[in-house]
């Protein structure tokens, strides 16, 4: 079913998301965000993209690398910002910062540190979906390095043996930290891969959102009428640094060409030039007090009492 | 009576399965081999004929994943079970276990558990050999956010399992395959067996002994062996290993003043570590021991693993030493007819 692709939500999150990770940067010297952090900025497209065709009832799981996945699919920014402080206004009352990211309220699911290891975690959580007969899709976000971990196939072979209702969406940036994928892998067809493991596959090439929205919505479609697993390849450019707020340019481990074209594609400018220049600056102005009122929320926010280190070890 | 059968260990297990199954639409049993047709010692033959395949299902062999898969549906309300024939191979899930499972409920607050219960059988003799009769309950006891049981009563079984199902945190389910076939009176309806409680299984004033799971019959046989040369030894089954109920062993071991621990395990970093260090600091003017594995992988060959495993007669050979100093009394071979019938091939 052909859709269409609203250019101001996706220039909306798209903003949110990059003006509240560069935020993160302008304010990581203070030390006011005590815990690491990886930064999506460059990869923010494909979160947009598939976040617009999602509906209420699907779920998300996500990484280490989840805050572009946690805002595009509505999660509670004043409570992000509040989690990255370490605050008790937190989401997780800062017993889950950066890397654990969750929004229950709107389906956004646990996040692991442990690459792949939230991947099985979505597949049960599909086999639930058929089990209990709902309706919702589980998308599954990781990134190619997770595909060089056993337990990703064992993952894919289970939800394509049960056919169930999931959407895995890789996020290749080619890099694990500073590996390529060529040192990894033989040959680059992560979709030819999964495929033979009978998890219908197609790779998207470029930075465009609405290309993202596209897949997403016509692989959806099909989930949906039960026709099993999917997984879209994304491929994509990380501008920063693995973790932390810098940029790795100085450590040469890739071109400066490569890096400096995906910037020069910024799907962020591409967006912008298809609204009005008052559409652009409502935009603007709404993201701009979204972001500003979530961070006085972190910052009036209080710390947790030492009391609360072992509560909710149990249920 | 009328609501109490005479049934075995394996029989009682299969018992509280079925009846939670048949209570809660979302409690489901999935492993490697639950649905063929001995379903892992009885525990879970033919529940998918009642229940239908979705419940209770075999698996591939990606014990890794599946524990995940396992978390994920729990995650999403259902009340997995998860069974293991052999505790050696909880090896290959323990990043699941131990990163997911006993993380998600801390790392979101309290906002959602995770109600999965692993069972896993361990368990000695017939050859079983290095890497098909471990018993790692000591691992996951060290991971706050993780609870243990190990169940040596038909009785506990099927209590110990009904809680089990009912708990929202993760539980590992210990059973021991020299247990299967003991008997015992189990009630009829649903009960569950308090986490964190043990029992006093045989009342004593000379001596503490303290089992887990099938060292708690070791201990039982050698307190009988013992009472015939005047000696009263109480016998405490701890049940539940994480949390262990630390104040009936403290009250146990301020009566008889002497206690032996004899784990299912080996000592290093061991539950008999953790009992002694308890009583080291809550108690006083103890004389403490504890035996268990010998300190090597487990031999295949009978003549070695007869000696690399707590038995009986060294279970009370040791207490007796600890109550009179005696080391030359024996009581003689102690039968322990489970372990000369089993004949494999399994």
């Amino acid at each position: 079913m052909k859709k269409n692709f609203n250019t101001k939500s996706a220039y909306y999150l798209f903003l949110l998301i990059r003006k509240s990770e560069e935020k993160i940067i302008d304010l990581y010297d203070t030390d006011k965000i005590k815990s690491p952090v990886h930064l999506s900025i460059g990869q923010e497209a494909i979160a947009v993209g598939v976040s617009l065709a999602l509906k209420k009832e699907d779920i998300v799981f996500s990484s280490y690398r989840g805050h572009a996945h946690y805002i595009a699919c509505g999660g509670n920014l004043k409570e992000m910002w509040a989690e990255l402080y370490g605050k008790i206004g937190g989401s997780s009352r800062g017993k889950a910062g950066s890397m654990h990211l969750s929004d229950w309220s709107v389906n956004f699911m646990t996040t692991s540190a442990i690459v792949t290891s939230a991947i099985p975690e979505a597949v049960g959580y599909a086999y639930a979906q058929k089990y209990k007969n709902q309706d919702g899709v589980v998308i599954c976000y990781h990134g190619d390095g997770a595909v060089d971990e056993g337990v990703y196939w064992e993952s894919l072979n289970f939800a394509s043996l049960h056919q169930l209702p999931i959407l895995f969406v890789c996020e290749n940036n080619k890099y694990a930290i500073y590996t390529h994928q060529n040192k990894r892998m033989l040959g680059d067809s992560i979709v030819e891969r999964a495929n033979s493991f009978g998890v219908k596959s197609l790779r998207v090439d470029g930075s465009s959102t609405e290309d993202f929205y596209n897949a997403t919505n016509n692989s959806l479609d099909k989930i949906r009428s039960n026709s099993g697993p999917m997984l879209i390849e994304c491929l994509t450019t990380r501008w920063r640094d693995h973790v932390g707020p810098g940029e790795d340019r100085h450590i040469k481990f890739r071109s400066d060409k490569d890096l400096d074209y995906s910037i020069k594609s910024d799907d962020l400018h591409n967006l912008e030039k298809l609204l009005s220049k008052k559409e652009v600056e409502k935009i603007q102005s709404e993201v701009d007090t979204k972001l500003s009122e979530a961070i006085n929320y972190a910052e009036e926010s209080t710390f947790p009492e030492i009391s609360e280190i072992t509560d909710e070890v149990y249920g | 009576m009328d609501n109490l059968k005479d049934i075995n260990y394996g029989e009682a297990l299969y018992d509280g399965c079925y009846q939670e199954m048949e209570r809660d639409d979302s409690v489901f049993v999935f492993g490697l081999g639950v649905d063929d047709p001995k379903g892992h010692y009885g525990t879970s033959k033919d529940l998918h004929k009642t229940f239908g395949s979705k419940r209770n299902f075999d698996m591939p062999l990606s014990e890794d994943a599946m524990t995940g898969v396992g978390i994920g549906a729990a995650l999403a309300g259902l009340r997995p079970i998860y069974v293991h024939q052999r505790m050696d191979f909880l090896l290959l899930c323990m990043n699941q276990l131990v990163n997911m499972a006993a993380k998600i409920r801390y790392m979101s607050s309290g906002e959602h558990s995770v109600p999965l219960v692993v069972r896993a059988a361990i368990g000695r003799s017939w050859g079983q050999g290095a890497q098909h009769s471990q018993a790692f309950h000591s691992y996951f006891m060290h991971v706050p956010g993780i609870k243990v049981v190990a169940p040596t009563t038909p009785h506990d079984a099927k209590g110990c399992l009904i809680a089990s199902i009912r708990d929202n945190n993760p539980v590992i389910f210990v059973e021991h395959r020299m247990l299967y076939s003991n008997t015992g009176l189990v009630p009829n309806e649903l009960y569950e067996v308090e986490f964190g409680k043990g029992r006093v299984l045989v009342e004593g004033t000379d001596i503490t002994l303290v089992g887990v799971s099938y060292t708690v019959t070791d201990c039982i046989r050698a307190a009988l062996a013992l009472k015939k040369i005047g000696i009263s030894a109480e016998v405490i089954d701890p049940v539940s290993l994480s949390p262990i109920d630390y104040e009936i062993i403290r009250k146990s071991a301020n009566k008889t003043k002497k206690v032996l621990v004899v784990d299912n395990g080996w000592l290093t970093c061991g539950f008999s570590s953790e009992v002694i260090a308890d009583l080291g600091i809550n108690c006083s003017d103890l004389n403490l021991d504890r035996m268990g594995f010998l300190e090597s992988p487990c031999p295949t060959t009978k003549v070695l693993e007869d000696g690399f495993y707590p038995n009986p007669e060294n279970v009370a050979i040791k207490a007796n030493q600890m109550c009179n100093g005696d080391k030359n009394w024996n009581p003689g071979k102690i039968s322990r007819e489970e372990i000369n019938s089993f004949k494999g091939p399994f």
